[in-house]
């Protein structure tokens, strides 16, 4: 499609843009062999990726299953670590994409010291940012202190901690993944909207937003996935309590220290959930082919 | 010049082949170190419990002293965690451990060599602020409404023990946060997330730039066995007898008591 057919001002065909081409060209495999230089590599690939999760499997205790299953505190940590992960997700969401698009379309001074800063979560080892966080937030830190004494919130040890640190550490996923497509998306749709006398919010939220919607979803999908497995910042920002702060991740952490099985169980429940949650996802909202 | 990096190369290998026959002359057991502490070397790899952190640095350090041509290296970790990696096979010589339960998960898969040793006892104290802002001066005040309290979960020794010691003052109390070993539960405290916490008196000691320890008679009831043990697969016998055989030495105990062990 050229940039001519999108001279309309209708908005259902600024919004098609986001849409893949409606017939993809069939796929002809005869005559096209992948190369050896990278199937091998490929194959080296997925195995070391693969075979933890088959160590897991293989070492399960499938004959007690249903009793681990169904063992007080299970679906508790479960349901805790699905409720977390969700709003640190749309929390990363309402604060990041807005920061992606910052990132990619506003130029000012030291916006490549902030973009490195954005990364900083994936580089600190969790526990580390679990202190600063409680340096921060705690109830003596620099914020918790203040939240503290004018209303009375303590955030550590509670199930927002758990949101906080989960969205601590998440978010520059989500960030790196939005403006990664924000820059790949072609600003001549934006350019265009503009001339027709759209302001740059109405751009923003009726071409931008459309046209890099894949690619909040994907980020919103790594984030989701981040906040899951959260483990370091959590336990040293929101502590443990079954019920109130102990995700899955905690959970696993704390059945290895006794019980070998009962963490390989926990494991499989976590993977099993979160492998559905994220398959069935992948089908209806990304399209990929 | 083509012939000048030959030789560097040449030089470096030469180096390289120096070394890996050295360490591995050290690590193999060589046939004619016996049993005697006398003339050990080489490496020993020491797993031991993350509270014996401060008090091992130091006795391996002693120990390397000691015995000229050995190099100790330690892996801290929770004594439950450590008891995994030597049931899959991690390369340790020694395992020091801060419960008989953790010990037991080795010697019961059959990689203890010998008889595993008490060397020292750990009691638990309740850990306050400098200070002592809440008065805390037992059990019983840790159950006063507004006091926030972390203990460790009751999977790891010092929860376990903690446990035993409530229930022996009767004391019902509901923690903020059940912590996953012994040093995260005292950085709450030392941050000043929580007004007290149950520690070692080995932790408490350790951080007693910030942190007060207050003793407490129940906690008789909860004394703590740390047990070393020579491990059957140990890459250096020798010198991992050499090094138990230090810890329980009198120099060795005299460093774990005044980091707040006690004699067993």
């Amino acid at each position: 499609m050229s940039t001519h057919d999108r001279g309309s001002t209708r908005e259902n065909d600024v919004l098609d843009v986001a849409q893949p081409a409606p017939v993809p060209p069939p796929r002809r495999w005869v005559g096209r062999r992948v190369p050896v230089a990278l199937l091998i590599p490929a194959a080296l690939g997925l195995a070391f990726l693969v075979l933890p999760m088959a160590g897991l499997l293989i070492r399960a205790p499938w004959s007690t299953l249903p009793q681990r299953l169904a063992a007080p505190g299970v679906l508790t940590a479960l349901r805790l670590s699905l409720l977390t992960a969700t709003v640190a997700t749309i929390v990363c969401v309402v604060l990041g994409v807005p920061l992606a698009w910052v990132l990619a379309r506003v130029d000012f001074p030291g916006r490549r010291v902030v973009r490195a800063l954005v990364t900083v979560p994936l580089v600190l080892p969790p526990v580390v940012g679990g202190v600063a966080l409680l340096l921060v937030f705690g109830r003596r830190g620099l914020v918790g202190r203040w939240l503290d004494e004018t209303f009375g919130i303590t955030l550590p040890f509670t199930t927002t901690g758990v949101v906080i640190a989960e969205a601590f550490v998440a978010m520059p996923f989500l960030v790196i993944a939005v403006e990664g497509a924000l820059r790949g998306a072609d600003e001549r749709y934006e350019e265009a909207a503009a001339t027709l006398g759209a302001g740059r919010w109405t751009t923003f939220r009726r071409v931008t937003l459309p046209l890099v919607a894949p690619g909040v979803a994907a980020g919103a999908v790594l984030c989701w996935a981040r906040a899951l497995g959260e483990f370091g910042a959590t336990i040293t920002f929101a502590g443990n309590f079954p019920g109130r702060t102990q995700t899955m991740p905690l959970a696993v952490y704390l059945a290895l220290e006794k019980d070998l099985d009962s963490a390989i169980v926990l494991s499989l429940i976590l993977l099993a959930v979160s492998v559905t949650i994220l398959a069935s996802l992948r089908d209806r909202w990304i399209n990929t082919p | 010049m083509r012939r000048g990096w030959a030789r560097t190369a040449l030089a470096a290998l030469a180096a390289v082949t120096a070394l890996v026959g050295v360490s591995g002359c050290g690590t193999d057991g060589s046939p004619q170190t016996t049993a005697s502490s006398a003339g050990v070397t080489g490496a020993v790899t020491v797993f031991a419990a993350s509270s014996l952190t401060d008090s091992f640095t130091q006795i391996g350090k002693d120990f390397e002293v000691a015995n000229p041509g050995t190099h100790v290296t330690f892996n801290f970790a929770g004594s439950s965690a450590l008891a995994q990696q030597i049931n899959q096979g991690a390369p340790a010589d020694v395992f020091a451990s801060a419960s008989p339960a953790t010990m037991k998960q080795v010697t019961d898969a059959g990689n203890g060599d010998g008889d595993s040793m008490t060397f020292v006892k750990n009691q638990l104290v309740i850990a306050v602020p400098k200070g002592n802002p809440d008065r805390v001066v037992g059990l019983a005040d840790l159950a006063k409404p507004g006091v926030k309290v972390a203990l460790c979960a009751e999977q790891v020794p010092c929860g376990a023990a903690a446990k035993k010691a409530l229930d022996a003052a009767g004391v019902a109390l509901t923690p903020v946060t059940l912590e996953q070993d012994v040093r995260a539960a005292l950085s709450k405290v030392k941050l000043g997330e929580v007004d007290a916490a149950l520690v070692y008196r080995s932790d408490a000691r350790s951080a007693a730039a910030d942190v007060e320890g207050v003793e407490f008679p129940e906690s008789a009831q909860a004394i703590n066995d740390y047990l070393v043990i020579v491990l059957k697969e140990a890459p250096n016998k020798a010198a991992a007898q050499a090094f138990v055989a230090y810890v329980l030495s009198q120099r060795g105990r005299s460093v774990l008591t005044q980091a707040g062990f006690q004699a067993p």
